[in-house]
């Protein structure tokens, strides 16, 4: 296994930048994601890895050797597209063993790897089936059997479940992970699907417009995100936002949204003025009769466990997380207190300012 | 606005019994999800109601009035498909406009223009009344082909899988429309779609639909806490509620003809070993808001949620509790308990 290392990274195709300035070490046996919506360069910067795409500028190192120019077949790195293609004339052994069998393995040294594999993903019962009778879970299995049989010194995946419905999604994220505990392979995972990345990911890499804006581990980018892109990619619903005109400087704790005054970490750098912007995730938002801020309730959705609440206030709409026990009237006018020590304030860029909520925590 | 009443509806297609025996009522300005997989009957049931199927067996009625026998223009349904269908060469105006001018309506212009700009400015796509249909994002289109539904003022709305097509974010912002919109205008709706997030959001009652059934029909909060089988119960809650043989867990008191115990993730709490369940954390996902915690316990795998901050690390011991834990017998059926 093998740790990958992409330094100033830059991809133009003719007038058209679709990666810049990728700078990122994904450590030997980590998941590691590229996150971003479509045209963010997250599948060129893949491609690069794996050898189908040459950059423009900057160096890959495959445990320290630079691969940049070499052919992907030389990489010894396994690049798995969407999950469900498989060889439907032949059973599952045979679609496993297929990529040993390329190579001229021989038969006693597959038919041994492909036990070996099929226990790794828990398949051993279904290897003499045919793929056409297989449900949808076990052909997603088969497919990434394939994959690993070769042992290569590292997965490329680009949207592998972009195919499936949303639970479904959610359940296949679950064996992906345990499957990369069991074998530890360093993985590399382009999705635009934030809950896939968030599931499995020891570090994502948010994307936008060719450049990195933020790495660092999901919780970390959920709690501390740098920019209003982050912030707002990231999270079901996302972060809100309430736009206010207004300036900040350093040390204060607290900023004015009309007649109101909301408690935030201090602030640690110079600050800001124009139109700024009050972030809030939805479960650090409460209802309280008391509150400055108040606005009329627009819609609620009944989750089960907890419901989303959203509620029009001047400065745009907030989506609250709260329990769903809890009574709440479409139209009635609440109050909105939020949970001080997790607020963000974003200057007129979209930048995050610095705060008590990012000490310590490697801003940027 | 008008009530549906189905009784005792059957449908078949050759072999296959589509829908069975279905009894329903939907009232004036409910919104009624029927939630399902492929196959389990939903379509059909729509397809019956608007008149593009006739039934085999049972009634159907509008307001009182049989409809069973009537052709789908006398039923004053109308009728959201998954694929919007537009006119690509029409403006957004003219989209809207269309069913009010077929012959059947023939309403004088100011009124069309009225009633138009007014359900165009409930969907807020006022600003695009002059673009051409093809001119606009598919959040749009889906705005204007529920729109064209709208305008007609009919009786009944009939929606199938309307969202489905659309991204996520999309589909998370016109639910919250459609329920806003329905309720601006007390329009009966019956919805049909096999994604329970839609159905739990924006149903007054959600029918659960298998097999050409209906399993069950509550608010979606009854749904959720008052399953009456297993396969309900499991079909509401993301992450799926958790299921354990009942030999599995010796000592905890349960009614005798218990086979399996259901228990809700937020219901799955962990504690301090203190001679109960004892399970061991496999693994700790980070979705932000919470933390998912997969459990091993004695092989079984379990899911409980807690706060991200919470320290839990991977192969640690962690004693559980069973809140408000749901039993089932041997063929599925929820055992109720008297409360108290």
């Amino acid at each position: 296994m093998a740790q990958i290392r992409v330094e100033g990274l830059r991809k133009a195709f003719q007038d058209f930048i679709a990666v810049e300035a990728s700078n990122f070490t994904v450590e030997d046996g980590s998941f590691f994601v590229m996150l971003g919506p479509s045209g963010c360069g997250k599948t060129t910067t893949l491609r690069m890895i794996a050898g189908l795409e040459l950059p423009t500028e900057g160096r890959i190192l495959l445990d320290g050797e630079d691969v940049t120019f070499r052919r992907a077949a030389q990489r010894d790195i396994a690049f798995v597209f969407q999950l469900f293609a498989l060889y439907p004339h032949m059973n599952v052994a045979q679609n496993i063993g297929f990529p040993l069998k390329s190579q001229g393995v021989s038969r006693g040294e597959i038919k041994s790897r492909v036990r070996e594999t099929a226990r790794l993903l828990r398949i051993e019962e279904i290897l003499t089936s045919k793929v056409s009778k297989l449900s949808s879970g076990d052909r997603q299995r088969v497919a990434l059997g394939r994959a690993i049989i070769r042992r290569p010194k590292a997965f490329l995946m680009d949207e592998p479940l972009g195919a499936l419905d949303a639970e479904f999604r959610h359940l296949m994220c679950g064996e992906l992970r345990e499957l990369h505990d069991r074998i530890k392979a360093t993985t590399v995972y382009v999705t635009h699907d934030q809950l896939e990345a968030m599931s499995m990911a020891d570090q994502i890499a948010v994307m936008n417009r060719g450049r990195i804006e933020q790495i660092g581990n999901p919780q970390e980018i959920y709690d501390r995100p740098v920019s209003m892109f982050v912030a707002n990619f990231i999270g079901s619903p996302p972060m809100n936002f309430l736009r206010f005109e207004g300036s900040v400087k350093r040390g204060d704790r607290a900023v004015r949204l009309a007649d109101a005054s909301i408690a935030v970490p201090e602030v640690r750098e110079d600050g800001a003025s124009g139109s700024l912007a009050l972030g809030v995730r939805p479960e650090h938002v409460t209802l309280s009769d008391h509150a400055p801020l108040r606005g009329r309730v627009f819609g609620t959705e009944y989750l089960g466990t907890t419901q989303i609440v959203t509620v029009d206030v001047e400065q745009g709409q907030v989506k609250a997380r709260l329990s769903a026990r809890l009574r709440v009237t479409l139209g009635e006018t609440v109050g909105l207190a939020f949970r001080p020590e997790n607020l963000v304030l974003f200057n007129p860029t979209g930048r995050a300012l610095d705060s008590a909520l990012y000490q310590g925590n490697g801003h940027g | 606005m008008a009530e549906i009443v189905l009784r005792h509806v059957g449908k078949r297609f050759g072999e296959i019994e589509a829908v069975h025996d279905l009894s329903l009522k939907i009232a004036s300005g409910e919104f009624v999800v029927l939630l399902g997989p492929t196959g389990a009957g939903k379509t059909t049931t729509l397809r019956l109601i608007a008149g593009l199927e006739y039934a085999d067996e049972g009634a159907i009625a509008i307001d009182d009035r049989d409809v069973t026998r009537e052709p789908p223009a006398a039923r004053d349904i109308a009728f959201v498909f998954q694929q919007y269908s537009l006119y690509p060469h029409l403006t957004v105006y003219d989209n809207l406009a269309f069913p009010l001018r077929s012959p059947a309506r023939r309403l004088p212009k100011p009124e069309i223009k009225k009633r138009v700009e007014a359900i165009a400015e409930l969907l807020h796509i006022s600003s695009k009344l002059g673009n051409r249909a093809t001119r606009l994002s598919g959040g749009e289109m889906q705005r204007v082909a529920i729109g064209r539904a709208l305008v007609r003022q009919p009786a009944i709305y009939l929606m199938d899988e309307p969202l489905s097509s659309l991204d996520a974010k999309l589909r998370a912002e016109l639910r919250l429309e459609l329920k806003r919109i329905q309720v601006e205008l007390g329009a009966t709706i019956l919805y049909v779609t096999h994604d329970q997030i839609e159905a739990m959001t924006m149903a007054s009652r959600i029918g659960v639909v298998r097999e050409g059934r209906l399993l069950q029909l509550g608010t979606p909060r009854e749904i959720y806490e008052n399953p009456r089988d297993l396969y309900v119960a499991s079909r509401l809650g993301m992450p799926p509620i958790n299921l354990l043989p009942a030999e599995l867990v010796p000592g905890v008191p349960m009614p005798d003809r218990t086979k399996t115990i259901g228990v809700r993730t937020e219901h799955l709490q962990i504690a301090k070993p203190n001679g109960g369940p004892v399970g061991r954390v496999r693994r700790i996902e980070h979705l932000g808001d919470q933390n998912h915690v997969h459990i091993d316990y004695r092989g079984q795998p379990l899911i409980t949620l807690a706060d991200p901050h919470r320290p839990l690390a991977a192969g640690q011991e962690v004693g559980l509790e069973l809140v408000d834990p749901l039993y089932f017998d041997a063929s599925g059926e929820r055992i109720a308990v008297p409360a108290g």
